[in-house]
C-alpha cells in the first residue's frame, strides 16, 4: 500500500499532469471569459479590452497608477500583536497568515505610500484583496491610523483605496474595534483641514464599508465595483427573494446617493487629481491665510498616538 | 420560563417541584420539606451550570427570549422617559428605541436596540435589527445629547444591523459609520452596556463609548458564531466551535481590554431574576457616570479616542 501510494501514484500523476503552461501569459476575463494576453492586460490597467470589466489591481499597481509618474515612497505597516486569540478553525490562523505573507510578499493586507497626485502631496493606503480577502484586522487598522497620521504630518491629502471583504474574523472582537479606530484616523485628517478621498474598488464590503470607507469628503468608485454592507447571500437568505439587477454595484450606489463619481479606471488618476486640486485651492481671505471653516471643530488636529 | 437544552435536569426538578406544590396546596399532605429540598437542589444545579457555561451556551443565554430587554431596563432604571422618534430623513425605526430620561435624577439620553417580547412586538421592533434610519436616529440623539450636555447611555442587544435590499439602498454602511463618528464627536460621557447580544457593526455603532460594560453571560462579536462557522467551517453546524474560537464572552473581552467591566448576573442568568440584574446594571452605570462627570468635556473626547487607539495591545494569556 505504501509503495503504491508513495511511489507508483506520484509517477502516474507526473505522467498525466498537464504540461506546465506559464500561467502568467494568458488570463481569462472573469466577466466575459475572453482570453487576454497578460501583457496587454497590464498595459490596459487590468481592464478587459473586450468587455471593459475592471479586474482587481494589486496595491502596488494601484499606487503606481495613481501617483505622479508612478513614483512613491512606501511605508511599512506598524507591528502588531500576532494572532491575539490563538484562533483556529479547520486551519490555524497563524498558518493562514504564514501562507498569505508568503503568497503576497507583504506583512498584511495594506500598502501605504506617499507621493504626489497632480503635484499635490498625498498619502495613499491601498488594500490587497489577495491577502486574506483584504480583511481588516489590527495590522490593517493600525496601517490606516498610521497613514492618516502621516498625511496630517505632511499636510498631505489622504486617499484610501479599500478592496476588502470586511473585518478579519480570525481576530474576533479586535477586528471589530478597527471600525472606531479607523473612524478616528480619518476624523483627524478632516480636523487638520485636509481632504480625505475614498476610491472604492472592488469589493468594498462589511466592516470596512461601515467605517472609514463611507466617511470620505468625496467618494469615487471604480466601474462595476461591488460596494455594500451585508453580503448578497446573507440578504437573499433573510428576505428570500432574488436581488435586483446591478445590486450593490458602483452605479447602483451612485443612484442611491452613496457615491459621488463612478469612473473608468483610465480616468481615475485625472479625476482624483482634479478633485484634490479643487479642494486644495480654496480662496485665501484676509492676509493670505485660509479661513477656518465654520464646520471644523473648535480644536485643531490632535496627534494620533500609536502604541 | 423557557428552559435551554443544557438545563434539562433543572427543568425536570422544576416540574417536580411544581407538581409537589400543587399537591401540597390541596392540603392533603405537608411536603414543604421536600419542596425546600428540591429548591435547594435547583439552586445548586443552576449555580454549577451557570458557573461553567461554554461559549456556545452563553450564546443561548444571551439570546434567551425571557432575558430583560432594553425597554425593561429603561422602565426599571430611568424616570421621566420621553421617547423620541424618527431620523428626520426617511422613517422611524423601532429597532432602536431612545429618548430623554432621568437616571437617578440626572437628565440623560438613553437608547438601545429592543428585540420585543412576543410576535407582535418582535415584528414591530424588527427583532432588534436596525435599518439605516435606526442608526440615523441614534446619530440625531447623540447630537442632541451633545448640544445639551446630557450624558448618553446605550443598551446594546442586537443580532446585527438588518441585512436587506432597502437597508443597503438607504446606506446601511454609511449610517453605521456615521453613528460611530457621532459617538466619537459627542463631548459628553457615553456609557454602553451589552445586555444580551452585541452583534458586530450593528452593535459598535452605538457602543463606541467611554465605558463599555457587559453582563456576565452577554456576548459581543465581530460575526455571529453561525455566520463564522458557515464561512470558515463551511457549515453552520460548527457554530459551537466558532463561538469558542471567536472569544465572544465578557470574560475574554475583559482580558483583551475591549470592555471595562463585567456585571455579575443572578444565579441562573438575568432572565431568572430581572430585578436583581437591573439593580446591578444601575449601580454600574452610576459608578461609571460619577467618574466620567468629573472630567472636562474636551478631555472626555480625547480620552475616548485614546482608549480605542490603544486597543489591541493585549492578547489572551
Amino acid at each position: 500500500m505504501n509503495w503504491l501510494s508513495n511511489f507508483v501514484r506520484p509517477k502516474i500523476r507526473a505522467l498525466v499532469q498537464k504540461r506546465d503552461v506559464p500561467d502568467n501569459l494568458w488570463l481569462k476575463c472573469s466577466n466575459c471569459d475572453a482570453m487576454l494576453f497578460q501583457r496587454d492586460l497590464a498595459a490596459n490597467m487590468q481592464v478587459c479590452q473586450h468587455c471593459g470589466h475592471h479586474m482587481r489591481l494589486s496595491p502596488t499597481e494601484r499606487l503606481e497608477l495613481l501617483f505622479d509618474e508612478g513614483k512613491y515612497t512606501e511605508h511599512p505597516l506598524p507591528k502588531v500583536l500576532a494572532d491575539p486569540l490563538k484562533f483556529r478553525d479547520q486551519k490555524r490562523y497563524a498558518d493562514r497568515m504564514k501562507d498569505a505573507v508568503a503568497k503576497q510578499g507583504r506583512s498584511d493586507a495594506l500598502v501605504i505610500g506617499d507621493g504626489t497626485i497632480g503635484g499635490i502631496p498625498t498619502v495613499i493606503a491601498a488594500f490587497d484583496f489577495g491577502f486574506m480577502g483584504g480583511s481588516m484586522g489590527m495590522a490593517v487598522g493600525d496601517g490606516i491610523v498610521a497613514a492618516a497620521q502621516l498625511a496630517v504630518q505632511k499636510k498631505a491629502a489622504f486617499v484610501a483605496v479599500p478592496s476588502s471583504g470586511g473585518a478579519r474574523m480570525q481576530e474576533g472582537i479586535l477586528s471589530l474595534m478597527q471600525l472606531p479606530r479607523t473612524v478616528i484616523a480619518v476624523e483627524q485628517v478632516k480636523e487638520a483641514g485636509l481632504p480625505y478621498i475614498v476610491v472604492l474598488a472592488d469589493p468594498t464590503t462589511g466592516g470596512v464599508t461601515a467605517s472609514f470607507a463611507m466617511l470620505g469628503d468625496v467618494h469615487i468608485a471604480e466601474r462595476g465595483a461591488l460596494i455594500g454592507f451585508a453580503g448578497a447571500r446573507v440578504i437573499e437568505s433573510t428576505i428570500r427573494e432574488t436581488l435586483p439587477e446591478g445590486f450593490q454595484r458602483a452605479e447602483y450606489l451612485m443612484d442611491h446617493g452613496m457615491v459621488d463619481i463612478v469612473v473608468h479606471r483610465k480616468d481615475l488618476r485625472d479625476t482624483l487629481a482634479r478633485v484634490l486640486g479643487l479642494l486644495m485651492s480654496g480662496p485665501k481671505f484676509g492676509g493670505g491665510k485660509k479661513v477656518e471653516s465654520a464646520f471644523a471643530g473648535p480644536h485643531g488636529a490632535t496627534q494620533i498616538v500609536l502604541r | 420560563m423557557l428552559n435551554l437544552d443544557f438545563e434539562q435536569s433543572i427543568a425536570e426538578l422544576e416540574a417536580k417541584k411544581e407538581e409537589l406544590s400543587r399537591v401540597s396546596s390541596s392540603g392533603e399532605i405537608n411536603i414543604a420539606d421536600e419542596v425546600a429540598r428540591i429548591e435547594k437542589k435547583i439552586e445548586r444545579l443552576l449555580k454549577d451550570t451557570y458557573a461553567k457555561l461554554t461559549p456556545a451556551q452563553k450564546v443561548q443565554v444571551a439570546r434567551h427570549p425571557n432575558r430583560p430587554h432594553a425597554k425593561d431596563y429603561i422602565d426599571a432604571l430611568f424616570t421621566d422617559f420621553q421617547p423620541l422618534a424618527g431620523d428626520r430623513h426617511y422613517a422611524e425605526d423601532a429597532a432602536i428605541i431612545g429618548g430623554l430620561a432621568r437616571f437617578k435624577g440626572q437628565a440623560v439620553v438613553v437608547m438601545g436596540q429592543e428585540r420585543g417580547h412576543d410576535t407582535e412586538s418582535r415584528v414591530k421592533h424588527n427583532f432588534g435589527m436596525a435599518k439605516p434610519e435606526g442608526y440615523r436616529k441614534a446619530q440625531r440623539l447623540m447630537a442632541l445629547a451633545d448640544r445639551f450636555h446630557l450624558p448618553i447611555i446605550t443598551l446594546v442587544d442586537t443580532a446585527g444591523a438588518f441585512p436587506g435590499v432597502q437597508a443597503e439602498e438607504r446606506g446601511q454602511a454609511e449610517a453605521i459609520a456615521k453613528s460611530i463618528e457621532s459617538c466619537l464627536r459627542a463631548a459628553v460621557p457615553i456609557i454602553s452596556v451589552v445586555i444580551g447580544e452585541g452583534g458586530s457593526g450593528g452593535a459598535i455603532a452605538i457602543a463606541t463609548a467611554d465605558r463599555v460594560y457587559m453582563l456576565e453571560h452577554a456576548i459581543y462579536s465581530v460575526i455571529s458564531p453561525e455566520g463564522c462557522a458557515s464561512i470558515l467551517w463551511r457549515s453552520a453546524a460548527n457554530a459551537a466551535d466558532a463561538a469558542a474560537a471567536l472569544r465572544l464572552t465578557a470574560q475574554d473581552l475583559k482580558q483583551l481590554g475591549v470592555i471595562d467591566g463585567i456585571i455579575e448576573e443572578p444565579v441562573g442568568g438575568a432572565h431568572r431574576d430581572p430585578a436583581t440584574i437591573q439593580a446591578a446594571v444601575s449601580a454600574m452605570i452610576d459608578a461609571g457616570l460619577q467618574e466620567l462627570l468629573s472630567r472636562h468635556p474636551s478631555a472626555l473626547k480625547a480620552e475616548r479616542r485614546q482608549k480605542f487607539l490603544a486597543m489591541g495591545s493585549k492578547g489572551l494569556s
